[in-house]
Order: C-alpha cells, then structure tokens, then sequence
C-alpha cells in the first residue's frame, strides 16, 4: 500500500471525479459540496502523506504496470515535483471550498471538473515520461477549457475560443517536438533523454536542438511567457474569480516543465547541447517581467491587475531557471509556492471586493464602500505586502533570495534594474488599487449588506490562503532547506539517470 | 517513399497553418483537423518508415517500431475529443457574439453589400 502512495494523488481524483458524478452526489447540490470537500482535504491529505514518504526515504519511483524504466511509463515523486503537487491539491481544496458558497451552482459539473484539473495538474508534476506529461497537459486543458466556461457570459465565450484554439495549436506543436525527439533519442523517458542526448553525433545533434526548442515554445503557451502572453490577462479576467484562482498553478506547470527538461535533458551533462536554451530563456524573462509591469500600470480592476502579476512572476521564476545553478532553483522553488499562494488569494480578495461594492465590481475606481472594510482591508494588505515583496512577508525573502542567487549570473546587469523597475511598479500599482478601492468611495453605502457579507466557507478558503504568506515567513527556515534539498535534488544529474533508471532501488 | 509521405506532411501543414491563420472559426476548425493530421503523420514517421514488418517482437529478424503507433493511437483520440470540443464551442460562440469572427467582431462588409 504504502508502496502505491506515489500513484494516489492521481488516482484520487479520478475516482473523486467520478464519484461526483453518480447518484446520490450527482443531483444533490449540498451532498455534491460536503462530498467534494472531504474528497479533495482526502487528496490533500494524501499528498502531504507522500511528502513525508518522500522526505523520511528519499525519491520515489513508480513504475506503472511495474514496466520498468525505459519501456513503461514512471512516476517519480521527487522532493520538487511532492512540494508542487501538495500545492496543487491544497489549492484545490481552497477553490472547492469556496465555490461551495454559491459559485459552482452557475454551471453544471464545477465540483468533478475541479478534481479532474487536479488529477491532470498532479499527473503533470508526477510523470518522468515525455509523452505522459503530453497526455497529462490534455487532461487539465480539457477540464480548464470546460471550467473557464463555467458560469459564463459572452466576453467569456470569446476568451474561452481563442484559449483553445491556441492551446490546440500548442498541443500539436508539443507533438511535433516529441516526434523528433523520439527520432533521434529512440526514447521517451526523460532520464534516459538526459542519458542519449549526451551520445548524439552529426546532423542528429541539431535535430534534437529542434526539438528541444519547439518544447520551449510548447512550454512558453503554457507558461503565458513573451510573446506567447497575450491570452492570459483576458482569460483569467474573465473566468470565474475562484476558477482563476484555480489556475494560478497551471501557468507554473510550464514553468516545472522548463525546470525539467532544461535541467535534466538539456542541462550540464547534455554534450553539445548543454544549457542550449539557457540565452533565450533570459531575454524573454526579462521582457516578460517588463511586459508584466506595464500590464500591472495600465490595469483598470483588480482581476486584471492580479493576472497580470501571474506574468510578472512567471518571467522571475523563468529567469531563475535560466540561471540553473542550486541556488536559483532553490529560489525559484520558494518564490514559486509564494506567488502561486498570493495571486490566488488576490483573485478570490477581487471577486469578495467586487460583490461587495456593487455595480463598480472590483474596477479600480470610486465607487460604494464595501460593507466589510476591516476584514478585506487587513487581508487585502497582508496579500499586497506579499505580493509587492516588501519586509516582512514572504515576498521579500523570495525576492532577497533571488537576487542574490542571480547575482554572478550573466545577465544581471539588465535583469537587477528590470526587476526592481517592476517591482516599484507594482508597488505603486498595488497601493493605489488598494487606497482606491477602500477609501475613495461615495457616502452612500448600498442597501442589503447583509448579503454580500463574506460567506464562513468563502472566509475559512480566504484565511487559508492570506496565512500562507505569513505562514512561509515563519517557517523560512525549514522551508528554504526544503528548498534547497529540492534543487539539490533536481541538479543531481547521475543521482537522478540511476534512480529512474534502476526503478528506484 | 519518404519523399512523398514528407511532402504529404508537409502540404498539410502549410494548408493547417494558411487556414489557422483565417479570422474566422470555421477555416481554423478546418486548418486545425489538417494540422493535427500532419502531426499523426510525422509521429507515425518517428519510428522510421518500413514496409512489410510485423510490430512484434520475435516474430521476424525484421521489426518496425510500435511504440510510434500506440503514441499516434493516443494523440488521434486527444486530437478528436478537442477538435469536438472547439467545433461545439465555435458554434456556440457563433450564437452568443453574433459573428463568426474570433474576435467576435460584428461584420462590416455587410453594412456595404446592403
């Protein structure tokens, strides 16, 4: 049993996804909520279960249908991909729990389409084959592609249709690249990529480069980096609050995917190949983090605003990979769990901020007060603080920790400025939503406050996801080893070949 | 053989990429069926092209690769559950925008035909 650990935080969503589905679940709208609740806090607890697993006994490989390494497909629960995964499946316990306050009645399926995301999400993290991760890209897409309609109106059909066909396109280029990598390689697990692309000689060396950079297109949609960013304000502004909350964690799916195959495949041992996308991930992190800044400026309400500081974080953690040395991944790892944990809860402060202040919604302007200013105030300061990386939350030791790890790196002398630009820029962008939205406001407070109040479920999800920020201050210490170990980890190239190799023995 | 099945894969995709590029849904519902062809054909490829060989192991001194075959089998039916989705889902962006443009964009030469 404790063997199969590795395989459960994909298999329990299928089967919570499923279960959800069938009667007595499936008609009943407040068995569905209780049900959905206690399955995902299960997966969650779960998932913590193997992080322990994986921290008393070290990396855990799976062998699927036990077909050993080369041939079948593996999962491999190492410290980075378990930390992600419970981030992953916290999340979902969040969005779950929210929903159930009144949101995941505006459309049919939210509950089993939110376990189905985690189960793709969770298989993205886990899997050490290529065209696994392929597989398990699609399975999130399609449930994202039906929970950004959720509850929709027509700006949203139109976000929803060019989300998909750009992720079609996006899909079939990720096949091509795995069709040439296959053609050259002979193999579709990433350890034994890392092994082969060592070996490449002759013309087969610039097919493997081919592919390797049609990945990082691949891994650039996802990701939302520059250019291929245009889809993401708009999408996550017009799906639901919770459901983008939801998705803060798919654009850092693109993120892992470029941490694994530039570190693993082509990484320090790959021969000609070495550190082969390394100059092109720089620049366009540092556009991405300059391109973020002016959409965070020129954002006209909160949603925008939050999902433009997704792109903004993107382009960071993309620059720390671009560094690959221990000490930026283990950055990039900390600051990872911070922004996926601040922007979620940004998203779901602006759809609280926005019910309560009527037909203004959550637009950066004045309008009426909200009705419950000293809980959304103090909860939206703590979220700010984190998010603008000031002292003394998390965001300023992600952001301390980063600048230093990226200090002997190459690009510094453009990325420092271009960074701490942004980050000014944010910090002004920040505070005036903030100062805008709570305290220019006509006198008149709108009628029936009683309503909008912030529902316990909606508050318990809240909290939950505020006190992560404080929460990682205080336990930096045990956080930044874990971090540390994580990255280690991650470097240790024949450490790595030889545990997915051998099945983990 | 491998000239005619490379250009074969690569007219398709000249033609998915031309009618991608359209504005308005049904070319790019068209031009992404053509691409995802394209692609099922080079995954296919991938494995060397062969004639005449089991894809079984012992059976004969000559193979081809199945493990091509199983990818193409996943990625036809991923390619045909999406290729589902985006046709319904351009239908009915069809009814909410009033336009088939992917902008949603209301059409202008209309106005000058009336």
């Amino acid at each position: 049993m404790t063997h199969n650990l590795t395989f459960l935080p994909i298999l329990l969503p299928i089967l919570a996804g499923v279960i959800l589905l069938m009667p007595p679940f499936g008609s009943n709208l407040s068995t569905r909520r209780v049900a959905s609740v206690v399955l995902s806090v299960f997966t969650f607890a779960v998932s913590l279960a193997l992080l322990l697993k994986v921290q008393a006994e070290g990396t855990q490989v799976y062998a699927i249908g036990d077909w050993s390494a080369p041939f079948g497909i593996v999962l491999v629960a190492d410290p980075l991909s378990t930390l992600l995964v419970c981030l992953t499946t916290l999340l979902g316990v969040v969005c779950v729990l929210y929903a159930s306050a009144g949101d995941d009645d505006k459309g049919s399926f939210f509950h089993p389409l939110v376990h189905f995301l985690i189960l793709g999400v969770n298989g993205a993290f886990l899997t050490g084959d290529a065209f696994n991760l392929f597989v398990f890209f699609e399975v999130l897409l399609i449930a994202s592609y039906s929970l950004l309609m959720h509850g929709g109106d027509k700006k949203n059909t139109r976000a929803a249709l060019q989300y998909v066909i750009l992720n079609l396109v996006g899909s079939a280029i990720f096949l091509i690249a795995l069709g040439v990598l296959y053609g050259v390689l002979g193999t579709l697990n990433m350890a034994d990529m890392a092994q082969k692309v060592a070996l490449l000689q002759g013309d087969d060396v610039y097919l493997a480069k081919i592919g390797g950079m049609l990945l990082l297109v691949v891994f650039a949609l996802k990701g939302a980096l520059l250019p291929l960013h245009l889809w993401l304000p708009n999408t996550y502004a017009t799906a639901m609050p919770v459901v983008a909350a939801l998705f803060a964690i798919m654009t850092k799916v693109g993120v892992y995917s470029m941490m694994r195959v530039y570190t693993l495949i082509f990484g320090d041992e790959a021969g000609e190949l070495t550190h082969m996308a390394q100059s092109w991930l720089w620049w366009l992190a540092i556009a991405t983090i300059a391109m973020g800044a002016v959409g965070v400026l020129a954002s006209k309400d909160l949603r925008k605003l939050t999902a433009n500081l997704v792109i903004v974080s993107v382009g960071t953690l993309v620059a720390l990979v671009a560094v690959q040395t221990i000490e930026a991944s283990s950055a990039a790892i900390y600051y990872l769990v911070h922004s996926t944990l601040v922007t979620a809860a940004l998203f779901i402060l602006a759809d609280l901020i926005g019910r309560q202040r009527g037909e203004v919604a959550d637009r950066i302007s004045a309008g009426s007060a909200v009705s419950q200013p000293k809980l959304l105030g103090a909860c939206f300061l703590i979220a700010a603080i984190a998010v603008i990386g000031m002292p003394p939350l998390s965001g300023f030791i992600g952001k301390v920790w980063l600048l230093k790890a990226t200090l002997n790196a190459e690009y510094t002398l453009v990325f420092w400025p271009i960074y701490l630009f942004a980050s000014l820029a944010i910090l002004f962008a920040v505070s005036k939503a903030g100062s805008t939205l709570f305290w220019y406001h006509h006198a008149k407070i709108t009628t029936d406050t009683r309503q909008q109040r912030v529902h316990p479920a909606q508050l318990v999800a809240l909290l939950i996801l505020i006190s992560g920020a404080p929460l990682m201050t205080v336990f930096a210490g045990p956080l930044s080893e874990y971090a540390i170990d994580a990255a280690t980890q991650l470097h240790d190239f024949n450490n790595n070949i030889k545990l997915i190799l051998s099945g983990g023995q | 053989m491998e000239l005619l099945y490379a250009s074969c894969v690569g007219l398709l995709v000249s033609c998915g990429v031309f009618l991608i590029l359209r504005s308005r849904t049904f070319p790019i519902v068209l031009g992404l069926t053509m691409f995802s062809y394209a692609v099922n054909l080079f995954l296919f490829s991938s494995g060397r092209l062969s004639i005449n060989n089991a894809a079984v192991l012992g059976t004969s001194s000559e193979y081809t690769d199945p493990l091509p075959q199983a990818l193409v089998l996943t990625a036809i039916v991923i390619g045909f559950a999406m290729t589902a989705f985006v046709v319904i889902l351009a239908i009915r962006g069809r009814a909410d925008l009033g336009s088939d443009h992917v902008d949603g964009e209301p059409e202008k030469d209309k106005k000058v035909n009336v």
